[in-house]
């Protein structure tokens, strides 16, 4: 019984945790979805999106949702700028040039972050004062802010899944993904449509920054790293390019994190997670989705 | 309505169409035919703006498409279906045909030719949901076309529309290219069946490595030596 409770208990913080990397993975995942390239910045539009959302609420006084949609729209816009300035003169230069542009672009991001806001590690306010519902006379329990961070992460994933399958912007993306020469001859801009996926992705990045913050209550610039390298596993364990890869890649490794932690290993934890990426690049490079031969969206 | 004037395309240092000028008349089914590698497929990627030519212009209705973006050129009227069709695998019937539509925003004129379109495709109505990818290779090609038709072309770019389909659907697809013709869109069709394109076209071009050798009244083509030779089997 005792076990149950404890796994019952690593879960919840497993689910809190996995929608953090499921929304940086999201990210990752359509990038590489529709240009192939592995956005290593995509982990620094995470801090970026915390700092943001600490600044509006410290700063301007502005409450959790107004802070959060700051954020996003933000780093949205931080998003395309990238894009544009980076990553699009590459476009048609080979995939490492492009990657080893991501790795230099991240790496302005932390050490141009170091000298904006200081290296100091920051304390989150809090936004949400603790309480927590109990379960079982207390042994197991979910703080309120897991629960914001579980609702939040909720909202968006419906609100992608409209856009990706509903709207013409979505299906501009997924035909991109697809073929782009196809794309290009039923009339759809390749530019915008990978804009359009930079700003969602890094709205979801920035998102997760905002709920990090509340979650940890302490951000610092280089706070994007390991998560950001974590959500690159949840990816790839998807099956990179596969939005719903992503969202289950990443609360797996949310899950599978807490379980570690919980069981008492937890300076083993991102021991594991790279290990599991070693363990599917080894198994199904593909990921969970992924078609056996074929890389696909 | 087109007018190709001697254009020279590159991939990289290779030379893959040398001096070709060709013309396509408003309402005409002008085909240009050759064999595997002659630059077909080169010279329509290079129309509907997928390719720039280094030299030479393509001229449609007073328009430069050469220093077109592809998403205007479409908008324009000129509408191509790819080689080895290339439908959106991973979506259905009915997202690819709506993607063909892209650019529009008469919402009520693009049902109408949604109807239009399965009216001559009985069989993309059946199959609506169904994802692309799990069609037949005949059904695909006819989603390609109905793709194409969403756009409301006046210029129809068609690619090998007979590859690899059974001689039966083969004369299914050129009947209903011949009617979308006769509605009043104008076709430019590359092929490898000479002799299918042939039967239905108005002019002809015969390309050989990058270079037209040949071109002609359609029929007189169709007499000709050279051209039974080397492309009606004798
Ligand atoms: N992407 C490419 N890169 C380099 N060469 C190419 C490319 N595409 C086609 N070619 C070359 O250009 C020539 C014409 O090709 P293509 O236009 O596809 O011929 P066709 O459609 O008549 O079969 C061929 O020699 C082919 O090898
Ligand atoms: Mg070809």
């Amino acid at each position: 019984m005792e076990d149950l409770l404890i796994f019952l208990q690593q879960l919840i913080n497993g689910i809190s945790l996995g929608s953090i990397y499921a929304l940086i993975a999201l990210g990752y995942t359509m990038v590489y979805g529709i240009i192939k390239l592995i956005n290593f910045a995509h982990g620094d539009i995470y801090m970026v999106g915390a700092y943001v959302g600490f600044f509006a609420i410290t700063k301007l006084n502005m409450s959790f949702i107004p802070a959060l949609l700051t954020s996003m729209v933000l780093c949205s816009i931080l998003g395309i700028i990238i894009e544009r300035m980076a990553y699009k003169p590459l476009r048609n230069a080979t995939r490492i040039a492009a990657l080893i542009t991501a790795i230099g672009v991240s790496l302005l991001l932390e050490y141009g972050g170091m000298l904006i806001v200081t290296p100091q590690p920051r304390a989150f306010p809090e936004v949400f004062p603790q309480t927590k519902i109990s379960f079982f006379e207390g042994k197991v329990y979910m703080t309120n802010q897991q629960l914001v961070i579980f609702a939040v992460t909720l909202i968006l994933m419906v609100l992608l899944q409209f856009i990706v399958y509903k709207t013409k912007t979505g299906k501009a993306m997924r035909a991109v993904s697809f073929d782009k020469d196809a794309a290009l001859l039923m009339g759809i801009n390749i530019n915008n449509t990978i804009s359009a996926t930079f700003a969602i992705g890094s709205a979801l990045a920035a998102a997760a920054g905002v709920l990090v913050g509340i979650y940890y209550t302490s951000i610092s610039p280089l706070m994007g790293i390991i998560p950001g390298l974590k959500a690159f596993v949840a990816a790839v364990l998807g099956g990179i390019g596969i939005i719903p890869g992503a969202v289950v890649g990443g609360f797996l490794m949310g899950i599978i994190e807490a379980l570690v932690s919980g069981y008492g290993a937890s300076t083993w934890r991102d021991a594991v997670a790279f290990g599991i990426l070693i363990l599917i690049l080894i198994i199904k490079p593909s990921g969970i989705f992924g078609a056996n031969i074929r890389e696909k969206v | 309505m087109l007018k190709v004037n001697n254009i020279n395309v590159y991939y990289g240092a290779i030379h893959a169409i040398k001096g070709v000028s060709l013309e396509v008349k408003e309402g005409a089914i002008v085909t240009l035919i050759g064999a595997n590698g002659a630059g077909k497929s080169t010279i329509l990627k290079t129309i509907s703006g997928l390719l720039r030519p280094k030299t030479g212009e393509i001229v449609y209705e007073g328009k430069k498409l050469n220093t077109m973006e592809a998403q205007d050129i479409v908008r324009s009227g000129v509408c191509q279906v790819p080689e080895g069709r290339r439908v959106f695998a991973n979506m259905s019937v009915l997202e690819n045909l709506e993607l063909g539509a892209f650019l529009r925003k008469d919402k009520v004129q693009i049902k109408e030719d949604l109807e239009k379109v399965f009216e001559k495709f009985p069989r993309l109505k059946e199959r609506m949901t169904q994802l692309a990818g799990t069609l037949s290779g005949g059904e695909q090609q006819m989603l390609a076309i109905g793709r194409a038709m969403m756009s409301r072309p006046r210029l129809m770019l068609l690619d090998e529309p007979s590859m690899g389909l059974a001689p039966l659907l083969v004369k299914e697809i050129f009947s209903i290219i011949k009617e979308i013709n006769l509605s009043g869109t104008t076709i430019l069709l590359v092929e490898q069946n000479a002799h299918m394109a042939l039967s239905i076209a108005n002019y002809a071009y015969v390309l050989e490595t990058g270079k037209i050798v040949l071109e002609g009244p359609a029929k007189e083509l169709a007499e000709s030596e050279q051209v039974k030779k080397a492309y009606l089997g004798g």
